[in-house]
């Protein structure tokens, strides 16, 4: 499925394609408010480029750096190469604490490696503790959007849910009401885990320690009960030096909510005693990107989301018409070097109008990389319907005559031609979009009559 | 070759321009410390409270499961700490001492001496923090200036109560952590 026809789907519903992209908007406001009030704001931005820029020059320093210091506090380190040793690593860890049922805090990363499924299958069962996730994985969804998961979902659709999964009355769409009765299923699920899963915000290599941010406190909440701690970490989350998370917790939350500052912020260094730590460096493609010069920069990501909620084809298309772990501008970015093929459709849904780079905390050149790639693809698949098109307008452009006599055919043929023709699924400028009404002369005989 | 190999001689194999790491500059800093601070809480859904307001508050609760790890409150454990943080979850109130806090964001520094438990100021029903007005910091930078190198094995800013807006982008506060944060400010 392509980016166009899933949008299609999406569309359908034009009510609640409204409000997504109503309520997106409203959150991709409440960033600017916060950011105007931090008079530092763009210095913040460009440091925090300028820091992402170091890591990634010397990257495999500060890994070994990173790891030495954790080895050092305790932490257990393992190395995995792609998604499947990633969740062989996990399961094996799991199989050794004999361990049946898992908390899991929010982890893009374990998404990309689709650890859920891998779990289950292995007799696992694994429950998401962000409330958005748990919502998403009752229905079996990935989430559609990496910082609001269930941002596709509107509070009926919920209630009914809770309703069938947690015997929550008929009807009460309350959100007070239905997220009460999450904390009180969770905390059973809490209560009795084992292990629990999270994500990693921020790996520091000059002290070995690691950052989760969560509001609700679900990483916390599972990590201290349970006797082990597995912590999922993509290579490109390092950042060198303890003072460096000053610039980057001032510009996550902000840019992600518009909130000053996640709720909680856990700096993990060593395990409590008689509990353990184990952290998980996950590659799965991340060093084939830093080889892309050109899309090197990707790997800045903090995963903030901001790039989705200003985004006008994200806002308009819903998260699950990317088809990828992380939608939105970002994604279509970082999923082509992926899967070319599969995500080939993804740089072209957008309308490059840069805005995304505009609101992006570590300066990602998202949409200048957006064309990149639709060069690349363009060069690896060849011609489509608008490209030849284009070629067509060339030749017309480039002759008066061909121009003015096509011109007069088109104003013939537009005012007689059955809308069928004109709006031809072949046409796809044709779709959602109306043509403007064909004037009667152009501007030139206009001129001849009136100024000459 | 084993995968921390590969992974790292596939980066080392990279030709990379190397970047210079930036100095972070001083900002302009706020003035009014404590606005700030309350404001930045209050934003947070969390409250402040005097110390006098604080005891109004203490004495008007009824029968609760309250353990104070505080120094400046020792006396208000009803009852004992357990080694195991699982016999913690039916715990009314949890007080604490933070080591500062920041006023551009309201967050509070906490390390594992002040909690004695890491679960503590997550499975507890109500949250208080006790902090000194004095260890206030304008921003995140001086935040990381105060801890220095410091070892703590853990280490959290805890900004306000736990929340959640994932229904229909409704704020919702008390998603699986503490209800409501109090911050008695000395």
């Amino acid at each position: 499925m392509s980016h166009p026809e899933n949008a299609s789907a999406f569309l359908k519903d034009q009510s609640k394609a409204k409000w997504h992209d109503e309520t997106l908007w409203f959150v991709r406001d409440k960033r600017d408010r916060i950011s105007k009030t931090v008079p530092e704001w763009e210095s913040l931005r460009n440091l925090a480029s300028q820091i992402k820029d170091n890591v990634l020059s010397n990257l495999d320093n500060y890994l070994e750096e990173f790891e030495k210091n954790a080895l050092k506090n305790g932490i257990q380190v393992h190395w995995a190469k792609d998604a499947e040793e990633h969740n062989a690593i996990v399961l094996k860890i799991l199989k050794e604490k004999n361990c049946p049922a898992i908390v899991k805090s929010k982890s893009i990363l374990t998404e990309e490696c689709h650890l859920n499924p891998y779990l289950e299958k292995n007799g696992i069962e694994v429950v998401d503790t962000d409330l958005g996730e748990r919502i998403v994985q009752f229905l079996n969804q990935p989430p559609s959007h990496i910082v609001l998961p269930a941002i596709h979902l509107k509070k009926g659709e919920i209630s009914e849910l809770f309703h069938e999964k947690l015997q929550t009355e008929k009807g009460n769409e309350d959100p007070e009401y239905l997220t009460h009765a999450a904390r009180t299923h969770l905390r059973e699920k809490f209560l009795g885990a084992k292990v629990a899963i999270t994500g990693v915000n921020f790996g520091v290599a000059e002290t070995g320690e690691f950052v989760v941010c969560t509001n609700e406190g679900n990483a916390d909440m599972g990590v201290h009960l349970a006797e082990t701690h597995i912590a999922c970490m993509g290579i490109e989350k390092i950042i060198p030096r303890r003072k460096d998370l000053g610039v980057f917790l001032r510009l996550l939350a902000r840019s992600a909510t518009g909130q000053p500052i996640t709720n909680y912020n856990s700096h993990f260094r060593s395990p409590a005693t008689g509990k353990e730590i184990h952290l998980v460096l996950v590659d799965n493609g991340r060093t084939a990107q830093l080889a892309r010069e050109k899309f090197r920069n990707s790997l800045k990501c903090i995963r903030c989301g901001a790039c989705m909620n200003t985004c006008p084809i994200y806002r308009r298309s819903g998260g699950y018409s990317y088809g990828s772990t992380v939608p939105g501008p970002i994604g279509s970015i970082l999923s082509p070097g992926i899967d070319l093929n599969k995500y080939s459709s993804l740089p072209f849904a957008s309308t490059l109008c840069g805005s995304c780079s505009d609101v992006c905390p570590v300066k990602i050149n998202i949409h200048e990389q957006l064309y990149e790639w639709r060069q690349e693809i363009t060069k690896a698949q060849g011609t489509n319907g608008k490209s030849l098109s284009m070629k067509l307008a060339n030749g017309i452009f480039r002759s008066p005559l061909a121009y003015r006599i096509s011109g007069k055919l088109m104003r013939i043929a537009l005012k007689n031609l059955p809308n069928s023709l004109i709006y031809h699924p072949i046409n796809s400028w044709g779709k959602g979009r109306n043509l403007p009404e064909t004037p009667k002369e152009t501007f030139k005989e206009w001129y001849h009559k009136n100024r000459s | 070759m084993s995968s921390r190999e590969q992974i790292l001689s596939a980066i080392k194999g990279i030709e990379r321009e190397s970047k210079q790491l930036p100095d972070i500059p001083e900002f302009p800093q706020t003035e009014n410390l404590q606005k700030v601070f309350k404001d930045s809480i209050q934003g947070n859904k969390g409250e402040v409270l005097s110390a006098i307001e604080f005891e109004e508050w203490i004495a008007s609760l009824g029968d609760q499961k309250i353990i104070s790890v505080s120094s400046r409150f020792p006396n208000l454990s009803t009852i004992k700490l357990p080694s195991d943080p699982h016999q913690l979850n039916d715990l009314n109130l949890a007080i604490i001492d933070g080591q500062f806090g920041v006023s551009e964001n309201g967050a509070i520094w906490l390390e594992e001496e002040n909690l004695k438990l890491r679960a503590l100021p997550f499975i507890t029903e109500h949250l208080v923090i006790v902090l000194d007005s004095q260890k206030l910091v304008p921003s995140m930078h001086q935040a990381y200036e105060s801890i220095g190198s410091k070892h703590s094995g853990f280490g959290l800013f805890i900004a306000g109560p736990s929340k959640t807006a994932d229904i229909e982008q409704s704020l919702v506060i008390g998603a699986h952590g503490a209800k409501s944060l109090r911050v008695v400010l000395l």
